[in-house]
């Protein structure tokens, strides 16, 4: 029998959705002042307390900071990409976070998602957006056997008893 | 099952992440066509047997859309490429030669 994996519905983060064109030094230099980080290369997330910078596609990115900073982070990113055409959007009421937390995570999670989760393909550093069941998520390691998972708040009742179900005492196998 | 490779975020993953987009590379009949081209634009697939080209979205990923060659008998995807192309790209058509000496564009 493994010790269990607790499963947890996390506060809520500030969370501001950054398109544009992921080369612009402007674009980057945004990202890089509000949340203190360096800029992520694809398929990476940069953490440190309640700021992260998520890459999330080949034209976005996830800011995440405390939920008081983000109007004053905001008008910061409107000034400082007037010249190109960026879309900067406060997600912060879309979506929830979820924090899986025991050596046997990554079975908890592998149970739910078609990603390879073995220690070798995936680590702390990487972000992956996919699915749990039948919803769309993404999630990543703050560290090892630690997972915080994000998903849209529509689903968050779903979500929340998919964990909970995957993590159920005696349904975890022992397998990465 | 499907395994194929998003070229926009390098991610490689099984079908369920995607979702199917039909073929690739049609070719819009607009206002002034002839009805039968237009009727043929909306209705009329390849359906081959063998080598096919599909458009894929990564719905469950970075939501992107992109182009996909694989064979419908085998299922063999031959590779992935990007959407933002009229027509199939000569690597593509290499790579899939590679695997199909017998095998011709347009066929």
């Amino acid at each position: 029998m493994s010790e269990t994996v607790q499963v947890a519905r996390l506060n809520s983060r500030g969370m501001i959705t950054l398109k544009g064109d992921l080369a612009d030094q402007d674009f980057q230099d945004v990202a890089v002042k509000i949340t203190g980080l360096s800029f992520p290369s694809q398929r990476e997330i940069r953490l440190s307390g309640e700021m992260g910078l998520a890459w999330m596609a080949a034209d976005e990115v996830l800011l995440m900071l405390p939920v008081e900073d983000v109007s004053a982070a905001i008008e910061t990113a409107d000034e400082m990409l007037r010249r190109a055409p960026a879309v900067v959007a406060n997600v912060t009421d879309a979506r929830v976070l979820f924090s899986l937390k025991g050596k046997r995570s990554r079975e908890v999670l592998a149970k739910l998602a078609p990603v390879d989760l073995s220690r070798e393909a995936f680590q702390p550093g990487q972000i992956r957006r996919t699915r749990l069941a039948q919803v769309a998520a993404a999630f990543w390691m703050p560290q090892e056997a630690q997972f915080e998972i994000m998903c849209f708040r529509s689903v968050a009742d779903y979500v929340t008893e998919l964990l909970e179900m995957s993590a159920a005492p005696g349904t975890v196998p022992e397998y990465f | 099952m499907l395994i194929l490779s998003c070229p926009c975020c390098g991610v490689s993953a099984e079908e369920t992440e995607f979702t199917p987009g039909g073929e690739a590379h049609l070719k819009r009949e607009g206002p002034g066509s002839e009805d039968a081209a237009f009727r043929d634009y909306l209705f009329q697939r390849k359906n081959p047997k063998g080598v096919h080209f599909e458009r894929w979205r990564h719905a469950f990923g970075c939501g992107k859309w992109f182009h996909a060659a694989r064979c419908t008998v085998t299922l063999e995807v031959f590779c992935t490429y990007t959407a933002q192309t009229a027509n199939v790209p000569k690597e593509v058509i290499d790579t899939i030669k590679l695997r199909r000496p017998e095998w011709e564009l347009n066929q």
